[in-house]
């Protein structure tokens, strides 16, 4: 499904991504691990199309579709979706409103009518309460004042509503408290099937103890160091990055 | 690259009018000038009783003697009033009882404008007075109107039908002599709209009027009387699209609102006259003056979408003079390429326990100036007076400007006044996230423009509220292709 061969990125001349290889199938689960500035966010907004990056080298693809050529909401309606690490506030614009306008601006570039109005309050009742998430927090300005769980969780929810068919989620788990965890990684959980494919880019391995990889990769200045299964997880927890980083030097 | 600042600079302004046409209608134009003879031209066309053509006369005498002011933060080449036609009617001398009858060009316009006269009879619940050049083409239900003892006509037809009304009201919120365009509007309207609201009604819909300028040269000096009876209530929308033009075209108007005891005025404007072209030329002098008056217990609210004109200068007004009046002020201004707008408000505080409250989103893109000028004046009877005022500024780019006058004047030690300014930048990072989720810059924009105003657009009646996010596209938007 998604195909990143010897990927190099760089802002303002810094280079961040330096030969990245990745390989995402359907079905598949793959998690990103690594310590704080080795690229997680970078490589995840690459893929998303964050046009402040500049690709140097190498290729990113989407179901053998080259997605260099493509804007970013071009890339969306391909069923590309990023839960950010830091979600954006947009004052007076209701979560309900922007979920609507996103669901029917991909259903625009798909050549569908909006999606009737019974259907969207249907899918929203549904999604949220599989997030257990108060209707009356869908009418609050997006993400303006709301707690750094609540944000996650939000994400989750638009997740939901949309779903995509590779879902980026970037330290989703980060500021969710242990029930929120549970939620949200069940809500996750529900939305796997063998058509679509997630990365879960984190610093912890309790969340990969609800949403299971097939994979876990390290990332380590630009390059991933090590890929392996679900075990490295556990292997990192207890050992931290240190003897990576080694044998990366080597 | 990345969506820059610079990029959407040009996106903003590649945006072109949209209602950039005007119809060929055979009209009957004064020669250009102005005198008394024309003033007393105007008059006699209109067949006007004579007080009314001497009052003009008052007005235009002062008006002579006044200079044209210059401390609004805007800069303009001064209109040439001796260039100007100070009156133009259709040909036709329209007393239309259906669409049949009706101008078909003039009927073209109108569907061109989206606001044909077939949609908006089944606009339930809306009675449309449109004003086009100058003269009133058409009213619809007025016969509903009617069995509530509501008035709501041409000022002309006002003149002949309901003298008393007129000649006890008119001038007495605005006099001649306020100010230089007053003064001129009071010498030289050509129409405008007429309301009043019985004792006690309540009007059962909401009012619209759309006003329109279509001859080239001709300026536009409406004139519009709303009067609200003790205990009634009326909601009046104003709205308005002008085709696109070489010359400069001016536009004084005066709105006066009248709300006797008990009464309540929502005054709704939706304002989109023709900006300019990208390097500025063209477009409309919107200079008005729009005033309303409150008596004891009584509530105006001023709503204005500004989307248009060349240089807008406007400061919808209240005069709180009864104990326990409201006066209510809710406004976005959006400025793009080469606009000027100086616009805000004027709350003044007589009565006692007087409140008032003032909403203004500013919103700047292109090389525009977006400023807003409020003042709120406590007079030294008026105890307990209230206020509460927000100005928030929204910039596109590095170069617009926003800028934010207020002006306090207290006579009272026990007046309470807040003020609250913010100034905010559409981020990169908010149009990131809006195009992650598959909704392109464009429409981002204007979902982030929408959430900025959407306190004042809460405000409007939903038809008109709808038509107000439109246009709020309209003007930001970057044309696609
Ligand atoms: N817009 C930017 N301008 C300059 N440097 C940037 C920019 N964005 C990211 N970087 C740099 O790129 C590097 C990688 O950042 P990135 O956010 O991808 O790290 P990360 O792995 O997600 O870290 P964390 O675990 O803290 O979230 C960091 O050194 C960061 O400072
Ligand atoms: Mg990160």
């Amino acid at each position: 499904m998604l195909e990143i061969k010897d990927l190099h990125a760089s802002i303002e001349d810094k280079k961040i991504l330096k030969g990245i290889n990745l390989e995402v199938n359907p079905g598949e689960v793959h998690a990103i691990m690594g310590p704080n500035g080795s690229g997680k966010s970078t490589l995840a907004s690459v893929i998303a199309g964050k046009e402040e990056f500049e690709i140097k080298k190498g290729s990113i693809s989407l179901d053998g579709e080259d997605l260099e050529e493509l804007a970013p909401e071009e890339r969306a309606h391909n069923g590309i979706f990023m839960s950010f690490q830091y979600p954006v506030e947009i004052p007076g614009v209701s979560v309900t409103n922007f979920i609507k306008t996103a669901i029917n601006e991909s259903r625009k570039a798909r050549g569908l009518e909006d999606m009737p109005a019974n259907e969207m309050l249907k899918l929203i009742r549904e999604k949220s309460e599989l997030l257990e998430i108060d209707r009356k927090f869908l009418s609050r300005s997006l993400n303006e004042g709301f707690s750094g769980g609540e944000k996650k969780r939000n994400e989750i929810f638009q997740m939901a509503m949309m779903e995509p068919k590779l879902a980026i989620l970037d330290e989703t788990d980060s500021g969710l408290d242990i029930d929120a965890l549970r939620i949200v990684a069940n809500g996750v959980n529900k939305l796997r099937s063998k058509d679509n494919a997630i990365i879960v880019i984190t610093h912890y391995q309790r969340l990969l103890e609800y949403i299971v990889p097939d994979y876990v990769h390290v990332l380590h200045d630009g390059k991933i160091v090590k890929s392996g299964s679900k075990e490295l997880a556990l292997e990192l927890e207890e050992k931290g990055y240190d003897w990576l980083k080694q044998e990366a030097v080597l | 690259m990345a969506y820059t600042e610079e990029e959407l600079k040009k996106e903003l302004e590649t945006k072109e009018y949209e209602y950039g046409f005007y119809t060929d209608i055979e009209s009957d134009t004064f020669p250009k000038g102005l005198n008394e003879e024309i003033v007393v031209g105007i008059s006699k066309k209109k067949e006007e009783p004579e007080w009314m053509t001497e009052w003009r006369l008052e007005a235009f005498r002062v008006w002579k003697e006044m200079e044209e002011p210059e401390w609004a933060n805007v800069h303009y080449e001064k209109p040439n009033f001796q260039d100007i036609s100070y009156y133009s009617a259709p040909n036709k001398k329209p007393k239309y009882n259906s669409l049949d009858e009706v101008d078909p060009e003039l009927l073209e316009t109108f569907k061109k404008l989206g606001i044909s006269l077939d949609e908006q009879k089944k606009l339930a619940g809306v009675a449309v007075d449109i004003v086009m050049d100058s003269v009133s083409v058409a009213t619809t239900f007025k016969k509903t109107l009617a069995e509530k003892g509501i008035i709501f006509c041409s000022i002309s037809e006002a003149i002949q039908e309901h003298p008393e009304l007129v000649k006890k009201y008119i001038g007495t919120v605005v006099p001649q002599k306020d100010n230089f365009y007053a003064a001129l509007n009071s010498a030289v309207f050509s129409d405008g709209s007429f309301c009043y609201i019985p004792k006690g009604v309540r009007c059962p819909m909401e009012l619209s009027t759309y006003f329109r300028i279509n001859q080239a040269g001709t300026g536009q000096f409406e004139r519009t009387l709303v009067i609200a009876d003790e205990g009634s209530y009326v909601s009046y929308l104003e709205g308005c699209t002008a085709p696109s033009r070489d010359e400069n075209q001016l536009h004084a108007a005066v709105v006066e609102l009248i709300a006797l005891d008990d009464a309540e005025i929502k005054y709704s404007t939706v304002q989109n006259w023709f900006p300019g072209d990208k390097e500025g030329k063209g477009g409309v002098f919107n200079f008005v003056t729009k005033r309303g008056l409150c008596e004891k217990n009584a509530k105006i609210s001023w709503t204005q979408v500004e989307t248009g004109s060349a240089v807008t200068w406007k400061y919808p007004s209240c005069v709180l003079k009864g104990d326990n009046s409201i006066g209510e002020f809710y406004s976005i201004a959006v400025t793009n390429n080469f606009q000027q707008a100086d616009t805000g408000t004027k709350m003044i505080h007589l009565g006692k326990n007087t409140k008032s409250t003032i909403i203004s989103k500013g919103i700047s893109a292109g090389q525009s100036q977006n400023s807003y000028r409020g003042l709120v004046q406590v007079n030294s009877r008026a105890e307990n007076a209230r206020n509460f005022s927000q100005c928030d500024s929204l910039l596109m780019g590095n170069r617009c400007g926003a800028h934010t006058f207020p002006y306090i004047e207290t006579k009272n030690k026990s007046a309470q006044i807040e003020h609250e300014a913010t100034t905010s930048k559409i981020g990169e990072d908010q149009i990131f996230y809006c195009n992650q989720r598959g909704i392109d810059t464009e429409k981002a924009i204007a979902l982030i423009v929408n959430g900025f105003s959407k306190e004042v657009l809460n405000k409007l009646p939903m038809e008109f509220a709808v038509e107000a996010q439109k246009l709020l596209e309209i003007s930001l938007e970057g044309s696609v292709g």
